[in-house]
Parts: structure tokens; sequence; C-alpha cells
């Protein structure tokens, strides 16, 4: 069985939401649209205060290439259009759209059948992918089309598809694969038209046979798409991780996926991209895990972005009382939530909550030199090194020990005896020797 | 004995050949640097701590002998007394500068910032920044991790334990800006030394609209405005929800500070108001 060769490392996997089949959480009262949802330029407002929108209506235009549009999850009036805090509780410009009703754009196909062609030519889906505002639904949320539109001179060979999560507590994309197995697929083969590929791979890790399985008998109808369990291991569900895992080919440092022929997309994304050609309804839905030990029931929630994450919890039955901490995203890569009262984004793929016992970091002590975080660090790099340079604000030194490899996936920090913030350090570095190379470039 | 002789002789004549050739290459090589440098770094304090803007006081010193007027060119460290020394090793006009004082703008200590999270990474305000806006509902406001006195090299700054803020020691503080470089949320300000070492100025940078800032924290500014007609000098001004003292036209009046209603205002090492009175009697009467 497969997996890519360097580092990693076996959290356990507390999977108890994979069971709770999705389920469509009641529209919010109100909702709250940051204007920055996706990596690049935040999109520019196209709505006023007052105005009347209808569910999947654009209201902010994309900016730039690497930006995408945002469409409005529900009907009802623009509240107000004002900074709003985020996940990071810093005010980012949101609107706020009072919900009225559920009036869809008719252009939008409500049906639940299933179309498996399309009559768009490559160009044509990546125009409506750009359209659509999809953008990576794994996290990262990085604009799809730009990732479609492969660039002059290089050519893409084969597809991979994320189904990895390998993020312990996720279960989103299980459920989605389960679930909404068959649209996924047919996503999966429009991105093979967009690519001009004929090759597509859905990697899945061997800890959901359910899906692997569920898959792979859908898969005998879609020729050139083939499924490959893939061993358990964190973080796989990393890009080039994945590429390795599945081609064997290894991304050098610097470049891009595509630089060895392979696109990589998330399951959810292929559901979004079925949705945004077949169904022209743009991303304005999300599958989000809630879930965590002491939960009085986990859910997968179909939810619409800009929904508060308090109305997702209080679908559950409230936070639990020994509840320390609270993440967005996953234990492993998720950052803890400062604030409840933030909203869905396009990248939300959970929130899980941790009990008080086993939410605070251990007290870090000295570094031992037992080179466990280098050996976990699935890049190759040396944690120690780089995060003793990060205190020392050598930054130069850092870009020279390439610490822009670093995906911030958090093996190191995970495996450190020592407990030290090797990650913290790490990322601080990664963001001043960003500056320094930007600023360098003008 | 032959030996020892050829020995002698010709590392005699390598030491010779080799010390014409050292000679002919620092000749040809010869750095000319002004003499000029020598002297001003003289007279510099020598404490490489970089307030300048240069690196380093020899760095400095080449820029002073380089600039044409020493306008732009100031030692925090030395103040107008150093730079009258370098002034006159260089025989340029020295531009008197009034000496600065850092001052920590924010007061938002437990008692008046609910905390509304818990932060648990490393113990500096620059990674805490990059991760979350601040414990507190306030995303302006102090984090309380100490970078600025890590930062400190005359030991200037200290954290307050009660309040959780740090605070500057005025008769240590050079002024050399290492802290305001240091905080990721631009709290420190340099700003000018006045008389007794009397300071008044707004202890916030809080942008938020009065109404938010106010849920979050009770010392904050919320651009209410009195302080703009309380100001008969037209020194107080109100921009982006936050009020603003300029330096130039201040005359340290304090009826700002009177009339802010959150107490956002500042007035440090003034006489007591009104109290006044109390306190001579009490003291008169001691005398007595």
């Amino acid at each position: 069985m497969k997996t890519f060769p360097k580092g990693g490392v076996h959290p356990s996997d507390h999977k108890q939401a994979s069971g709770s089949s999705i389920e469509v959480l009641p529209l919010p009262k109100s909702v709250c649209i940051h204007l920055s949802q996706h990596l690049g330029a935040p999109a520019e407002v196209i709505v006023a205060r007052g105005d009347m929108v209808r569910v999947g209506q654009l209201i902010a235009k994309s900016a730039g290439f690497v930006s995408a549009n945002i469409h409005s999850p529900v009907s009802g009036i623009v509240q107000k259009i004002e900074p709003a805090p985020d996940v990071t509780g810093f005010k980012k410009p949101a609107i706020f759209i009072d919900v009225q009703g559920d009036d869809w754009m008719d252009s939008i196909d409500r049906s639940a059948d299933i179309v498996k062609t399309t009559e768009l030519s490559p160009e044509e889906i990546i125009v409506r992918i750009n359209e659509m505002g999809i953008v990576g639904m794994g996290g990262a949320t990085f604009p799809s089309h730009v990732k479609i539109s492969v660039p002059k001179g290089k050519k893409a060979e084969i597809l991979i598809i994320n189904g990895v999560e390998c993020e312990p507590f996720l279960t989103s994309d299980h459920r989605l694969m389960l679930e909404r197995g068959e649209q996924m697929l047919v996503g999966v083969k429009i991105l093979m038209k967009a690519l001009q590929v004929d090759k597509a791979v859905i990697g899945i890790e061997k800890n959901k046979p359910d899906a692997i399985g569920h898959l792979t008998g859908l898969c005998s109808a879609y020729p050139g798409i083939r499924v490959e369990p893939l061993k358990v291991k964190y973080p796989q569900g990393g890009e080039k991780q994945l590429i390795k895992a599945i081609t064997g080919r290894e991304v050098p440092s610097g470049k891009l996926p595509i630089d060895v022929g392979a696109v990589v997309h998330n399951v959810g994304t292929a559901f979004a991209v079925y949705e945004a050609v077949i169904k022209n309804k743009p991303l304005i839905e999300r599958i989000v895990t809630l879930t965590g030990k002491s939960v009085k029931r986990t859910a997968n929630f179909q939810v619409r972005i800009g929904t508060p994450i308090t109305d997702l919890i209080e679908a559950v039955g409230g936070i639990p009382e020994d509840t320390g901490k609270v993440i967005n995203g996953g234990p492993m890569m998720g950052r803890a939530l400062p604030l409840l009262n933030v909203p869905v984004t396009k990248g939300t793929s959970g929130i899980v909550l941790i009990p008080e016992n086993e939410a605070n970091r251990r007290e870090p002590m000295n570094c031992i030199r037992c080179g466990r975080c280098s050996a976990a660090c699935p890049m190759g790099l040396e944690p120690y090194y780089l995060m003793s340079l990060g205190e020392a604000k050598r930054w130069d030194d850092m870009e020279q020990a390439h610490v822009m490899d670093c995906m911030e996936c958090g093996s190191c920090s995970y495996t450190c005896p020592s407990g030290r913030p090797l990650l913290d350090f790490i990322r601080l570095g990664k963001n001043s020797v960003n500056r320094i190379i930007r600023s360098r470039n003008k | 004995m032959n030996t020892v002789v050829i020995t002698i002789i010709s590392l005699s004549v390598i030491g010779v050949v080799s010390g014409f050739i050292l000679y002919f290459v620092s000749q040809r090589f010869r750095v000319i640097e002004d003499p000029r440098i020598d002297e001003v770094e003289a007279v510099l304090p020598g404490a490489n701590c970089g307030g300048c803007g240069y690196p380093g006081c020899r760095g400095f010193a080449e820029n002073c002998v380089k600039a044409e007027t020493l306008e732009y060119m100031f030692c925090p460290v030395g103040g107008n007394e150093g730079m009258m020394k370098v002034a006159e090793a260089l025989g340029k006009a020295a531009v008197v500068q009034d000496p600065t004082v850092a001052v920590v703008r924010c007061s938002g200590s437990p008692d008046h910032r609910t905390r509304t999270a818990r932060y648990d990474s490393a113990e500096t305000c620059e990674i805490a920044n990059s991760l979350y806006s601040g414990d507190t509902g306030c995303s302006f406001g102090c984090l309380g991790l100490g970078d600025c006195v890590k930062a400190c090299a005359y030991d200037a700054m200290r954290m307050n334990q009660e309040t959780n803020l740090p605070e500057v020691i005025d008769e240590k503080c050079i002024s050399c800006g290492a802290c305001v470089k240091a905080c990721p949320k631009k709290i420190i300000e340099l700003q000018k030394k006045n008389k007794k070492d009397r300071k008044i100025y707004i202890s916030c940078v809080s942008h938020d609209k009065g109404a938010v800032a106010k849920k979050a924290c009770s010392v904050v500014c919320i651009a209410c405005g009195a302080c703009v007609k309380a100001c008969q000098f037209d020194a107080v001004t109100v921009e982006n929800f936050l009020a603003h003292i300029d330096p130039a036209k201040c005359t340290l009046c304090r009826k700002c500070a009177a009339v802010c209603p959150t107490g956002s205002i500042l007035e440090i090492n003034f006489p007591p108001r009104k109290v006044k009175e109390v306190e001579t009697t009490e003291s008169d009467i001691s005398a007595n």
C-alpha cells in the first residue's frame, strides 16, 4: 500500500463523526460574509446597504486573477457592510445579510437529478468555475480556476483527487464521498475535461474502507478514474505528499505540482465543481463537521456560508461544560478560535471542541537534540534549527534553510518530547521571509 | 650546518619578497577613508543601538560625514549635547531636536478589559499577533507578552505585574525606538519630552467604533469628541475613531483629560488637581 516516504506522524484519528450522515442545518437569522474568504485579493462589494439579494446572487466580485467571486448564500436584505471579526479575531470587511425566506436565483437548477455530461468546452468550464467562486475546499481556499488554468509550456498529466482527510476528527470529506460520490465523480470528470487529462486518481486513506469500497464500485462507470487506497499517515493530505504517494514524483522546492504534471483537488472541490458546472450553483454551501470528545452528538452539517459557528454548536446541544478550546479546522493544522460568534467561511471544514484537560500545551522545556522533529518533518526540514533561527530573528538564514517549504502541518510540534513551540517560530519565520521576498521582488 | 644556512637564507628571502609584495599591495589597494569618520565616531556614545536608523555608531558617523546638513541626523542616545559635539567635529551646524521618550498607549489592564480567550503558545507578542487578535475583545490593545521589554537594551522598560502592561522608566529611556519597532500592535510611540517629564497623551490605539470599543475595554477612546471641544488650541483631532493630540500645539493645559468620559487621556507627572488645597493645608499643619 502506498504512502509518502519521508517523515509523518500517527495521531489517533478520533473519527467519531464518520457515522453521522450529512444533515442540512436550518437557515440562520442573519449571515456575515467576509470579503476575504480565499487566498489572494479580497473581493470587491457590488451590493449596497438595503439591497434585496437572492440566493446565489453575486454580492462581491473577484478582484484579480488570484481572487474569487462571492455569492449570497441566503435571500434577504443587506443589513450593513462593515468590518467584523473573522476566525483570528481581527476585524475584516464583511457583508451582513438579514435572512428573509429562501428565494433562489432562477438560473440555479435545484433538482436532485444527476446529470453526467457537460457540453461546455474546457475554457468555458474554467470560466464557469471562476464565475461561481469555487475555491479549494480542503481548507487552504486557493481559487480553483487558477489551479486549472495550466500555464503555457506546462502540461497536466494526472489529476489527483484528495480524499485523504488525514486530519483527526474531521469527517466532512468522508461523508461527502459516501453520500455525494456520484456527483463528485462527475465533478472529477469535468475537472479532467478542463485540464485535458485522461487519468485521475482518488487518494483515500484505508481508515475509510466504506468510502474506498463505495467509490471503487462507482468508478467502473467512469473510465480513467480509479481509487488508490493509501496507508494511514499524517500529513498525507498535503499536496506534495499526496503526489509523492500516488505518482512517486517529488515536487522540487519552490516549484508547483504542475511542474511535475500533477494537479491536486479536494473531493469537496470536485463536488463544488459539479454543482457549479451542471447545476449552475455558486459556492454558497459547504459541509462542516462538528465533533469533539464530549459533545452530545457529532454531526456533519451542510451549512450556508456565513452561518455563525454558534448556530452549529447549538444544533448539537450547546457547548459541553468541560470544553477548553474550540478549534476551527482539525486539531493538527486548525487554529483555536478566540471568539465564537464568527461565521463559517468557504474554508471551514470542521469545528472541534476539545475538553479542558486536553486543551493546554505543555510547558516548553529545552531542546534535547533528539531529532524527532527532523524525522517527522515530511518536507525534510530541520524544525529545531529553524526554531532557533526564528528565536534569533535570523530571517536570511531561515530562507537558506528552506523555511518556505514548510506547509505548517505541525508534525514537529506534535512529536516534540520537550513540548517546544516549533511551528510557532517557523510560522513567524515564514511570514517574515515572505515579507522580505515580496519587498525584494518589488 | 649547511641545511641551517640554506633555511635561514631562503626564509629571509621569502620574508623580504613578501614584505615588498605586501607593501605594494597595501599602497595599490589602500582604502582612503575620511578621517572625520573616526573623529565623529569617537564622540558618539558607542552603544550601537541602531536608534538613529543606521547600522551602529560607525554607520551613523559615515552618514553624518556624507550628509550635507545634520538636519535629519540625530543620535537619540547622545541627544542634543552629543550632536553638538558631532557638529563641532564636522564644522556643520547642529540642528537642535526636542528630546523624546517612549510612551505606551494602552491602559487596558485586566480591570478594564475582560479576557475572552486564553493564549497558550510561544511567549512573544509577534507570534501571538500573527495567530489572533488578542485575548480580549480589543484587537488593537497590548498583548502583554513583553516583546518591548525584551527589546530594550537599557532596562528602561518593565512589565507591571498588576496591570500586565509595559511601563517606561523615563530616566533610563534613551528613546532609541527599539520597543517601537518590536511592538507588533504599534502601541508604543516616541513623544516629545516635556518639562518635568510631564506627559499628556491618548492612551489608546483602538480604531473601533465607540460602542464596539467600549464593550471590549472601559478605558478606550470612543471618539466622542469631548476633548476636541475642550481644547482651546486646536491640538486635538479625531480621525478614524481615535483622538490624537498634536504635540506642537499642545500646551499641557490638561483640559482634555478632565473631560474625557472614559479616562483614556492620561496626565502624568502633573501636580494633582483640586486636592492641592487639602494637601497644602496638611503640609502647613505639619510645618507648624
